[in-house]
């Protein structure tokens, strides 16, 4: 048994390893991901932060362009990912092999893990160099470790997307949910903007909660709720589980499993 | 006058199917790189191996020696490493695969030969635990063919259009490799692919048949004892067709039991030791390419006439006669010389009909299949 886990370990070892390179040589991929927050961020709360008098500008959008800069290489790696290697065969090669196809998504989590502390550490510099955000270590790590494990929920979503999109369309339907839902979850300005009936609907969106949590450790979560946010982020989670699991059974009737 | 139009449209068949039945030069080569093992596997039947399978298979694994590592596999050819009993597999209102029966004998290259949607790939996959079957059992190596310990056993190289493309050849290589507990050495499976000298390429910027060689690469890594091709030179021009399929033999050589799927009954014949011809999810056919090529030139002929049995025995190229409520059935190896020979003896023979026996239908859909891709073929290099 221990023997399978070892084995097991080192397969997702290698898979994770190549995962990443296969990412890293993706220049489509690796420059949208990990300079757009960091343009965004700078340009935003360093050379023109529209927050005024006691609003801190600089470290809300370190929260907001943080889940935006994690959620993104989740969604992508994921939806356009899984969509491209389904329709090419990819996946249904490896599901006949001898590897449980079960590591691969595991790899593929690891990599989105990956991304994220990267582009949350590229923030934090920038933060702390450009825009004089002081925080205590202990705000910097939690802030740090909400940010990584955030991308959970968002890797479910890719999944799900990856499963029912058509390799064509994955991307223009990534990014179709990705902007507006950045934006509307108040990632790229303070939600307190928006007219009401956007702020009503914004706070239905996962990214909404996840900033949220990501607030908290700065002192700048408005709602003032932890558990409801990490719950609502867990049941989103669920459902973009069962949805993926139901495209999954969908390609796998279709292949006649 | 009618009739003898026919029988001339059917030796025009006949003519058209020449170039695609008899190549000496495929034949010949296949023939003696096949040797006498194979030869004394091809006679022994398979459905009476079926029962004994589950009995045989753990005598049977141990007669492999280290797979693939330059010294041949022993291989008892009459042990049955894989079984579909009964099998049958619908896609909504379209059967792909009907109450198929099928075995595959160790270290045999069994080729399944049929036109476009016989459910070739259906077989595969099934033999693959990739689609489970509505009827009947699929066994490989005696177990279920999804479970992980039969495909530690087995390689696939599937007709796949996309493989990440950022990945080298050696990457993917290594990659795959870690899937098996065993793997062969990556120089080894470099080497027999023939994919040494484009190991450090990004599989995004090979060729076509270069991606085919890496895809073959990766069906093998794991030294498995069951290959399964499907499709494997689809695409290919002719000459990276030819030197595929040397990379094929190689690895037959070796003692590994190989299903390859093709409709090109020119590859079949140069590589396999066995062909099955499929056609509608059901055996149309099986033997040894010589006797389905004997089967595809074969030809009956149905006719009303006053002479006697034995009379009609001795027509030229004659392989048997029937006495039916209406007339005569003759089966020939020559329509056009026991045509003339008939003519000759009862000018008043009524009812004339000549047919394909039963199998060329489903060879003229390979010809013709056949000579559509070959026109694709010159389209792309064009």
């Amino acid at each position: 048994m221990s023997n399978a886990i070892t084995q097991s370990m080192s397969v997702l070892a290698v898979e994770s390893r190549f995962e990443l390179l296969r990412t890293l040589r993706m220049p489509g991929f690796l420059l949208p991901t990990l300079l757009f927050p960091a343009a965004f961020y700078l340009l935003f709360a360093v050379v023109m932060p529209m927050g005024k008098g006691s609003f801190d500008m600089a470290s809300y959008l370190l929260a907001g362009y943080g889940v935006f800069g994690v959620i993104g290489p989740a969604l992508f790696g994921f939806g356009v990912a899984v969509a491209n290697e389904r329709n090419a065969g990819w996946l249904l090669l490896k599901m006949a092999s001898p590897m449980p196809i079960t590591i691969h998504f595991a790899a593929r989590v690891f990599m989105s893990l990956t991304f994220a502390a990267v582009v949350a550490l590229m923030l934090f510099t920038l933060g702390a160099v450009f825009a004089d955000i002081r925080m205590q270590p202990m705000q910097w790590v939690s802030l740090f470790f909400i940010l990584v494990l955030g991308v959970i929920p968002f890797c479910a979503m890719g999944l799900m997307v990856g499963y029912w999109a058509r390799s064509q369309a994955a991307v223009a339907i990534v990014n179709l949910i990705y902007l507006p839902m950045s934006v509307l979850s108040g990632l790229w300005w303070p939600m307190q903007l928006f007219p009401a009936g956007l702020q009503v609907f914004g706070k239905c969106l996962p990214p909404y909660h996840l900033v949220q949590l990501a607030l908290t450790p700065i002192g700048m979560n408005t709602s003032g709720a932890v558990l409801e946010h990490i719950l609502v982020l867990l049941a989103y989670t669920a459902v973009f589980l069962l949805l993926a699991a139901r495209g999954y059974r969908r390609d796998a009737a279709a292949r006649g499993a | 006058m009618l009739d003898l139009k026919r029988e001339q449209l059917a030796a025009v068949r006949v003519k058209e199917l020449v170039p695609y039945l008899i190549q000496p030069e495929f034949s010949e080569r296949a023939m003696i790189s096949r040797g006498p093992s194979a030869r004394r596997g091809d006679s022994c039947h398979c459905r009476s191996m079926i029962g004994m399978t589950g009995a045989i298979l753990g005598f049977g694994r141990k007669l492999y020696a280290s797979s693939l590592s330059g010294v041949k596999q022993v291989v008892d050819r009459t042990q049955t490493v894989a079984t579909l009993t009964g099998v049958s597999k619908a896609f909504g209102d379209i059967c792909a695969v009907d109450g198929l029966d099928l075995s595959v004998r160790a270290g045999e290259m069994l080729a399944l030969l049929g036109p476009n949607g016989a459910g070739k790939t259906t077989t595969v996959n099934l033999l693959l635990g990739l689609v489970h079957p509505d009827r009947g059992q699929v066994s490989v190596f005696g177990g279920k063919p999804e479970a992980l310990s039969v495909r530690r056993q087995c390689g696939a190289m599937l007709q796949i259009s996309g493989v990440p493309e950022t990945l080298k050849v050696a990457e993917l290589v290594t990659l795959f490799r870690s899937y098996y507990s065993d793997p062969l050495p990556q120089s080894k499976v470099l080497a027999l692919a023939g994919i040494e000298s484009i190991a450090g390429r990004k599989f995004g910027q090979l060729s076509g048949g270069q991606k085919q060689r890496t895809l073959f690469a990766l069906a093998i890594c794991g030294a498995p004892k069951l290959l399964f091709l499907d499709e494997p030179t689809v695409g290919l021009d002719v000459s990276a067709r030819r030197a595929f399929w040397d990379v094929i033999r190689q690895l037959r050589d070796s003692g590994t039991s190989i299903v390859l799927t093709t409709h090109y009954l020119e590859e079949a014949d140069a590589l396999a030791d066995r062909i099955v011809v499929i056609a509608n999810g059901r055996v149309v056919a099986e033997g040894t390419p010589r006797q389905i090529k004997a089967l595809a030139a074969d030809k009956t002929i149905r006719f009303r006439s006053t002479l006697k049995l034995e009379q009609l025995g001795r027509l030229a190229e004659v392989a048997s006669v029937t006495k039916t409520n209406d007339g005569f059935e003759i089966v020939t190896r020559s329509a056009t010389a026991t045509l003339r020979g008939l003519l000759n003896a009862d000018a008043e023979v009524t009812d004339l009909e000549v047919t394909g026996a039963g199998l060329e239908q489903a060879f003229l859909t390979l010809v013709d299949n056949d000579n559509a891709n070959q026109a694709n073929d010159k389209e792309k290099a064009a």
